[in-house]
């Protein structure tokens, strides 16, 4: 099996052991990226990744014992990296080339990771499947013609197809869990302040969260002990102790209360899909865990809340992009981010702000009160992650039901600043299919619990779309 | 107000930017770069409530940041973080020439760049941006320029005893916006329906001035039944006159919203006690401690306690001088002698007091001998005392001293003269 298809687990093994050299895995990574044309990525850093790599081989044989020492990452291009090109997929920033590092790539850095390119992604991450990005979409490896998901489109890819063995990505109503459960790939959404935002290009400031696409669970949780703690460049990041997520995995799950809203299996939900993760929440049942059903009521109002006050932050947080001091100017932003700043600074304006803005953010409250209420019956909430499978290229827009949906079962938990792991359950048609299993505020280990059993006991995390 | 803390409002770039290279205290935060996040500076905070509680505000013990949302080429993220509804001082007063004047508030914000127009094209420089202001707004209480400029030495005063700004007006650490608007109507309760605000003014002098210009101004419009525009006129000084610069027709639709990236601040009551207690002692207090405490003229002790620096300096040499020399004798050297107490330490100047005072000892016999060879050299010394002339006796005084050449107790010079003549 080429080197490029194991996991960060098996990769820090077999560095360790002299198997091979991180030379010669970045090596396979590199052919991987040029021998699929995915459209995964926007810079690829052949020359830097050699260089680190080489780098890390050195320590290693030294001894040194980084958690990530020699394994190649790939990263959002939204994510700031000093001294490469870094273009949040816009042409406003195609030649912007950052002069510091995000504290979460400093993090990677420092436990010895390296960074083998920026990937692509809906430009300024509005969208949930990268057809939005000024340089092309990313397509799915699983089948070419439809879409992986968004916005994180290019680091699902990076792993899912086997280019890079983890990848960051953000999270700010979807858009790493959508893109994790469309290729088979795990996906992480962090509670809100759990990771650093400092030098990651700003969507909705309320709502973003810095998570990553792995493998398996495991790989995960290990990437979270790295990137997970408080940021003195950031002033959400609480002082919470960032626990031991490796030691979390294991361990009963006999006893876990899982709650199963009703409002997320109506119609509009994909009769295969609605069956495939009631299989998964049964096979939970059939190893001890309490299911129940529960109701989060404000479903219903999500959606709306969520596009206001997304829309609002995103007209703000775009406004320094004003061609002055770096960048192009505004004439080159694309269709989508022209309609979500005009969106955005209408609901703002004097004689609409208490009509939207603020009633979009006293929803809010409600909303987290649902969860509030419902985390004090059960320990975690299992839905589908999307309502549909992916979609063909261009086929997106004419069913408004299943478009309503899809946003749904993501935006609740950017909404309520709770944590979601997408985990995968299957295939359908030759597709993937996923479920999201949510927690309160900073229970990542309870979810990385329950994922990993679900994952163990199943086969999906050793299936590639290509032959190693 | 522009604060002296070391760093910056929301990134820890040097907030001492003054004669500075352009854009050379500058980072990602302050230049609004892609995924820059402010981080509050919370010396700058505290202070903000410092002044308020000077200026007898009331602190909610809730308060946020929120974003003013705007475009304008200094302003490097297209917004800046100020306060709108929830600021941290609030319902305050002020007295100032026996009348008291309303605060209305006092919030904390950041500064934008500079712009420099050179030929065609404008230069920013970005030291500048972020630095923390404080914004301080009173009540529309005052009906006379003379009021505002007392009111703004005064403010300019306590700022400087609070240690939390130099406030000089050359360096932009002060910048005033009177806002000016006049009602014919004496008996009138409501404001009047407009209101011209006027910037560019950097001195107290000019503030005086502008307003005065401005009431004039005003007055000529109102009698011709027509009432002034509302907008922002600009202070020029070659024309010793303001100028309309933009129309202020509406307030500018600055979309507020609270900032999402600086949680909200939670005082406790305890924390707002504290920094209450850590307020030094203010100009009105001290000026009546000293003149009870060292029994000085209210003059002098306005003289003493007009700057931190000095009154510092005058109670350190108190404490030194000890029963050497009085409080009003030193007030006295330090007013009458313009004492540059940047070059003369406390100690020092006590010590020059104490000299002055010190007289030699003399030997008795000594001053007989030269005191009755002054009489008998100028015999006319006699003959104007027989005939009445006291102040003969000075003279005489004087030819002694100077003879002697050394400081003495003039006391005694005068009891051996007066002894002699009699």
């Amino acid at each position: 099996m080429k080197l490029n298809y194991l996991t960060i687990k098996k990769v820090l093994i077999g560095l360790k052991d002299k198997q091979f050299s991180s030379v010669e895995l970045v090596n396979d990574c590199l052919e991987q990226i040029k021998k699929k044309d995915l459209n995964a990525f926007i810079t690829v850093c052949e020359k830097e990744a050699l260089e680190q790599a080489k780098q890390a081989d050195e320590l290693i044989k030294a001894g040194q014992d980084l958690p990530l020492l020699g394994i190649p990452i790939a990263a959002k291009d939204i994510f700031s990296t000093k001294g490469i090109r870094t273009t949040a997929s816009s042409k406003v920033l195609e030649n912007y080339i950052p002069e510091y590092d995000a504290t979460v790539i400093a993090k990677l850095k420092n436990a010895g990771a390296i960074i083998i390119g920026k990937t692509n992604c809906d430009a300024w991450a509005h969208g949930s499947s990268g057809e939005n990005s000024d340089f092309g979409p990313t397509k799915n490896p699983w089948n070419e013609e439809y879409v992986p998901g968004g916005s994180s489109s290019g680091s699902a890819v990076s792993v899912a197809a086997n280019m890079a063995i983890a990848a960051t990505g953000t999270d700010t109503g979807g858009s790493i869990r959508l893109p994790a459960s469309f290729t088979n790939t795990v996906g992480l959404k962090p509670t809100y302040g759990r990771v650093s935002r400092y030098g990651i290009i700003a969507m909705a400031s309320s709502l973003d969260t810095i998570g990553h696409f792995t493998k398996t669970v495991e790989d995960s949780a290990i990437f979270l002990k790295v990137t997970a703690g408080q940021d003195k460049n950031d002033a959400t990041t609480p002082p919470k102790a960032v626990p031991d997520y490796e030691k979390a995995l294991t361990g009963s799950i006999k006893g876990l209360k899982i709650g199963v809203p009703k409002e997320y299996f109506i119609e509009g939900l994909d009769k295969r899909i609605k069956k495939n993760i009631e299989n998964a929440i049964k096979f939970y049942e059939e190893n001890g865990a309490e299911v129940q059903e529960i109701s989060l009521p404000h479903t219903d109002d999500a959606i709306a809340c969520y596009y206001i006050i997304q829309p609002a932050e995103v007209s703000s947080n775009l406004a320094r992009y004003d061609g002055i001091r770096f960048g192009n100017l505004r004439d080159s932003f694309g269709q989508e981010a022209k309609r979500r700043i005009m969106l955005g600074t209408f609901t703002l304006s004097v004689g609409y702000y208490d009509a939207y803005y603020k009633k979009a953010m006293k929803v809010r409250t409600l909303i987290l009160e649902d969860y509030e209420k419902a985390f004090q019956k059960v320990d975690t909430i299992i839905t589908p992650t999307s309502p549909t499978l992916p979609w063909k290229f261009g086929e997106k827009v004419d069913d408004p039901l299943a478009m309503y949906l899809s946003d749904v079962f993501t935006v609740t938990a950017n909404i309520a600043g709770i944590p979601g792991l997408s985990v995968p359950t299957g295939f359908i048609d030759g597709l993937p299919v996923g479920m999201q299993i949510l927690g309160k505020q900073f229970s990542e280990d309870l979810l990385f619990k329950a994922g990993n059993f679900y994952e163990q006991a199943h086969d999906f995390y050793k299936q590639t779309p290509y032959e190693s | 107000m522009e604060l002296k803390t070391k760093s910056k409002m929301f990134c820890s770039c040097s907030a001492q930017y003054f004669g500075e290279k352009p854009n050379s205290h500058t980072c990602p935060v302050c230049l609004g770069l892609p995924g820059a996040l402010p981080v509050p500076n919370q010396q700058a905070i505290e202070w903000c409530v410092q002044i308020g509680q000077a200026l007898n505000c009331n602190i909610p013990l809730f308060s946020k940041f929120d974003r003013k949302n705007y475009f304008y080429p200094d302003l490097a993220k297209g917004y800046q973080i100020s306060q709108y509804d929830e600021p941290f001082c609030l319902n305050g007063h002020i007295e100032v020439n026996g009348k008291k004047f309303g605060i209305t508030r006092v919030h904390m914000e950041e500064d934008t760049g500079k712009l420099l127009h050179s030929g065609d094209s404008s230069l920013i420089d970005f030291n500048r941006s972020g630095v923390p202001l404080v914004e301080i707004v009173t009540e529309p209480d005052f009906d006379n320029a003379k009021d505002v400029k007392a009111y703004l030495q005064k403010l300019q005063q306590i700022v400087r005893y609070l240690r939390v700004s130099d406030a000089d007006m050359e360096k932009g650490q002060m910048r005033l916006e009177p806002n000016i608007s006049i009602s014919l109507n004496v008996n009138s309760k409501d404001l009047p329906k407009y209101k011209v605000e006027v910037k560019n003014i950097n001195s107290f002098g000019f503030v005086e001035k502008a307003i005065n210009y401005e009431i004039e101004r005003q007055l000529v419009i109102l009698k011709t039944d027509k009432l002034p525009a509302q907008e922002t006129r600009g202070w020029d000084e070659g024309k010793n006159a303001t100028v309309s610069q933009r129309a202020k027709e509406e307030a500018n639709d600055y979309r507020y919203f609270p900032e999402p990236d600086i949680p909200p601040i939670r005082w406790t009551k305890e924390q707002i006690a504290t920094l209450k207690s850590e307020i030094p002692e203010l100009p009105n207090a001290k000026l009546a401690r000293f003149q009870k405490e060292f029994g000085l003229s209210q003059y002098d002790a306005e003289i003493l306690t007009r700057e931190i620096e000095l009154a510092d300096y005058f109670e350190e040499a108190v404490k030194i001088a000890q029963n050497k020399a009085t409080p009003k004798q030193i007030a006295n050297h330090i007013i009458n002698k313009k004492i540059n107490i940047d070059e003369v330490l406390p100690a020092k100047l006590v010590e020059e007091i104490v000299s002055s005072n010190k007289t030699m000892d003399v030997n008795i016999d000594e001053l007989k001998q030269i005191v009755q060879k002054v009489l008998t050299d100028n015999p006319q010394i006699k003959e104007d005392f027989a005939k009445g002339k006291d102040s003969v006796v000075q003279f005489a005084i004087g030819q002694v001293m100077y003879i002697i050449k050394k400081k003495i107790d003039i006391n005694i010079v005068k009891k051996l003269i007066m002894e002699e003549l009699k």
